[in-house]
């Protein structure tokens, strides 16, 4: 049943037995990930997942949304000195290792170059793959760069980075409840750490999803892409991240 | 099997598993959310009659709590509130009649993400079994409320439960937001992405509308309420001092400073205040649908009553600092939260002139599910009508902390978002089981209830303008309360009658799904999609037919017709405008 024109048979209203449990019908609709992998309609599919990746991401900017108004708010408030019975502000300027925090960002942009490199070249695979399912057609056996294990590489490596500059912030005693500026800094990277190690878990997937589970290269680029704009919105979230820490010190 | 596969998003499962267990099919998920919310249901209400009968009865031993201390009383009231709140109203509308009839309703075979709809609804799962666990840990279930304020949850020294039973209760919450995030943005996607050929925006059914602006606050509002959570377990457990300025708890001066209780409040009610929209907007949608159905008549205004959706959902996002007013801010601020908040009446007041207009000149058929659509617009209006009161700085200050405020919610939130429930329940019970539930014990349910919580919730803005204090346990330790017990004694009797009444819904429900007459395809003569596949639908919701909607949702009493109503499929060309 790997038919693909939709059947717009309009049935009586009142009609009771719709044709019990036959195969079904159209749409698609799988999330890139689950579905049915028939030579189907990919691009409708692929614009559905970008779709809810947009609306995941809406969520995430909320989440930061929410750190960030409580950052701006927790910043301006006096605390109370019960020994002099005085207001004062307790925000201490967090002193971040700000030389490895460029090299991480300039992996993490690296690596969002790598993942830009391994979209595009699934993408043209998987324009490629119904010609080169036709008999006797070779399309010349190149083998391609591993952009994608490289990205992993890339966000293991930003992730080792992140642990670094925690082993700086503690020898440099500033501890996750020393003041309001570390418990900050510390909430933002971790939960930006925790998204970023997500998408090194997709793209695992991506691989996983050719060489364990042999689903169809269009398939599979269907992850690739979303992962690829989620990397890509890593990097946009960490820089902002980054420049948020950089003028609220 | 890669090229071979059928185009529907999965085939229909075999084993019991996939079948009703993992299945990604949406119209078990929504059936598991449903039960999911029963169960809640339940146990919440189960601890508001602990708490009425305590009211009364100061002494009673109850079963299997024994007697209550007022530390009890207060973690009774945060577990009520929470799993009503988050596991019913938030569950049940949305996550149960959402996910089977959004899709169908639509012509779609199936959810956008259905992986995701599963992970979402297991995710829920998950949570409520953390937030019952919170029962059972040393010190029990928290105390700080269902708003969950600091100090008091933020500290694990301030109280019993405070300890372990609040951890449970955030990341629970937390959970909850994850799971609901999943499930918002697969409603989103299935409602823009799937609809039918035909099926343009201004031809989906209220209900369609009502879920797709509910699934859009859920998206903006459970990612903050995410927020405060996070940086509430980090006040609890790593020393940090969000939300903690300097404090002394049991005489201990803690290691906190600086942070502000205050900030929480604006973080919650930035998610709280849409929450209570997430309740009542699918009510709205189910209201209207059954309304309309029931009442042969196209709905009075279908474009007013969307765009009336959409600035309800616009204006929550406005308005949380209403529940702040005592919380010193600046009257400038008040103000304009006051005419926020006040502006609200103003698509609600459309809404309920909408369907009195449409039950107007009707003709009107009294089932059950009018019984209880009918019954939503009454607690509306009267919920409603007190939330302009509470909405003045001037008139908030008062009544604020008072039983005022507890019985506007309960109307408003609680019981017209369960009446919404219950009509859909009886709309749509055919469809789902295939059977009809029994009219007798269906009308003898509706009367008892709502008279049962109009009984219940009524005294208690009586009881708010005589200055009676909420969350208090004893009342007999002043004087001014004495002359206010009698009232309270009634309200528990009323409450035991409606908490009865209840059991007939649920014999009627079960005694309904194994014996009750065969349902028809049809059987309200009702127009949307749902209603023109078999009953209960196929796998793929309309057994390898995709569906050409050609007409608007509510085309009853068409001049001309040959039928009173005009199903959205009909391929007779659109005469009504």
């Amino acid at each position: 049943m790997s038919t693909v024109a939709p059947n717009f048979a309009v049935k009586d209203p009142r009609a009771g037995d719709a044709g019990g449990g036959a195969p079904p019908s159209f749409g698609g609709g799988g999330d890139g990930d689950s579905g049915g992998n028939g030579g189907f309609d990919y691009g409708e599919r692929l614009r559905r997942a970008r779709l809810g990746l947009v609306l995941g991401l809406t969520a995430v900017i909320m989440l930061f949304v929410g750190f960030t108004s409580a950052l701006l708010v927790r910043k301006g408030l006096p605390s109370f000195d019960a020994q002099t019975n005085t207001y004062s502000r307790d925000w201490v300027a967090i002193n971040l290792p700000w030389t490895l925090l460029l090299v991480n960002t300039a992996v993490l942009l690296f690596s969002s170059l790598t993942m830009e490199f391994a979209r595009r070249g699934i993408a043209r695979q998987a324009a490629l793959a119904p010609v080169k399912s036709i008999p006797g057609v070779t399309l010349g056996d190149e083998k391609p760069f591993p952009w994608l294990g490289s990205t992993v590489i890339l966000g293991l490596g930003f992730l080792a980075g992140q642990l670094l500059v925690w082993r700086i912030l503690h020898e440099r005693h500033f501890f996750v409840n020393t003041g309001p500026s570390s418990s900050f800094a510390y909430l933002l990277f971790a939960t930006h750490a925790l998204h970023l190690a997500g998408g090194v878990i997709a793209l695992l997937y991506a691989a996983s999803t050719s060489w364990l589970l042999h689903k169809p290269v269009e398939a599979q680029r269907i992850v690739v892409d979303i992962t690829a704009w989620y990397w890509h919105f890593m990097a946009l979230l960490w820089i902002y991240i980054l420049v948020l820490l950089m003028i609220v010190r | 099997m890669a090229t071979s596969e059928v185009v529907h998003a999965h085939a229909a499962p075999q084993g019991f598993i996939r079948k009703y267990i993992f299945s990604l099919d949406h119209k078990v998920i929504g059936i598991q959310y449903f039960f999911l919310a029963l169960t809640a249901v339940w146990v919440g209400m189960i601890l508001s009659l602990f708490m009425r009968i305590h009211l009364i009865w100061p002494n009673a031993d109850i079963p299997l709590i024994g007697h209550i201390q007022p530390e009890t009383y207060l973690s009774l009231l945060t577990m009520h509130g929470t799993i009503m709140v988050f596991f019913v109203l938030t569950t049940a509308p949305q996550g149960g009649f959402g996910n089977y009839f959004l899709p169908i309703q639509i012509g779609a075979p199936d959810m956008a993400f259905p992986v995701l709809n599963m992970l979402s609804f297991w995710t829920t799962f998950v949570a409520f079994v953390i937030m019952l666990a919170a029962f059972f840990v040393t010190g029990g279930a928290p105390l700080h409320g269902w708003t969950g304020y600091p100090p008091l949850s933020a500290v694990q020294s301030t109280g019993p439960g405070e300890g372990l039973g609040a951890d449970l209760w955030i990341t629970s919450i937390a959970i909850f937001c994850a799971a609901s995030l999943m499930g918002a943005l697969n409603f989103i996607t299935t409602t823009l992405d799937l609809r039918a050929k035909g099926m343009t925006l201004m031809r989906m059914p209220l209900t369609v509308w009502s879920w797709l602006i509910t699934a859009i606050l859920g998206l903006l509002a459970f990612g903050v309420l995410l927020s405060a959570g996070i940086l509430m377990l980090m006040d609890r457990n790593l020393g940090t001092s969000f939300f903690l300025p300097v404090i002394v708890v049991n005489g201990q001066l803690m290691a906190h400073k600086g942070g502000s209780p205050l900030l929480w409040q604006h973080l919650f009610w930035f998610f709280g205040h849409p929450e209570v929209y997430i309740a009542i907007l699918p009510g709205m949608g189910v209201a209207s649908q059954v309304l309309s159905t029931f009442s042969r008549k196209p709905i009075f205004g279908y474009r007013a009553m969307v765009y009336a959706m959409l600035a309800i959902g616009f204006l929550g996002f406005m308005v949380w600092g209403h529940h702040m007013f005592m919380s010193g801010m600046s009257p400038y601020s008040a103000f304009a939260f006051s005419l926020l908040t006040m502006a609200i009446g103003v698509p609600s007041a459309i809404k309920t002139f909408n369907w009195l207009g449409t039950i107007h000149g009707g003709r009107v058929r009294f089932y059950t599910p009018m019984l209880f659509a009918i019954g939503f617009v009454s607690l509306f209006v009267s919920g409603g009508l007190s939330g302009p009161f509470l909405a003045q700085p001037a008139l908030d200050i008062p009544l604020h902390d008072t039983y005022f405020v507890v019985g506007h919610f309960h109307l408003i939130m609680g019981v017209a978002a369960i009446f919404g429930i219950f009509a859909a329940t009886y709309y749509w019970f055919p469809k789902m089981f295939g059977r009809m539930m029994n009219e007798g014990m269906g009308k003898a349910h509706f009367w008892l209830t709502f008279i049962g919580t109009y009984a219940i919730f009524m005294p208690m803005h009586y009881l708010g303008m005589a200055g009676h204090p909420r969350r208090y346990s004893q009342l007999t330790e002043l004087a001014y309360l004495h002359p206010l017990i009698p009232v309270q004694r009634f309200m528990t009797y009323a409450a035991f009658v409606t908490i009865g009444a209840q059991l007939i819904f649920v014999v009627n429900l079960f005694w309904s799904m194994f014996k009750g007459q065969k349902a028809a395809d049809n059987p309200w003569d009702a127009t949307t999609l749902e209603w023109t596949t078999a009953t209960p639908p196929p796998h793929d919701n309309f057994g390898g037919h995709t569906p050409v909607v050609t007409h608007g949702p509510y085309e009853y009493g068409v001049p001309g017709a040959a039928r009173d109503f005009i199903m959205q499929n009909d391929p007779t060309p659109s005469t009504a405008h």
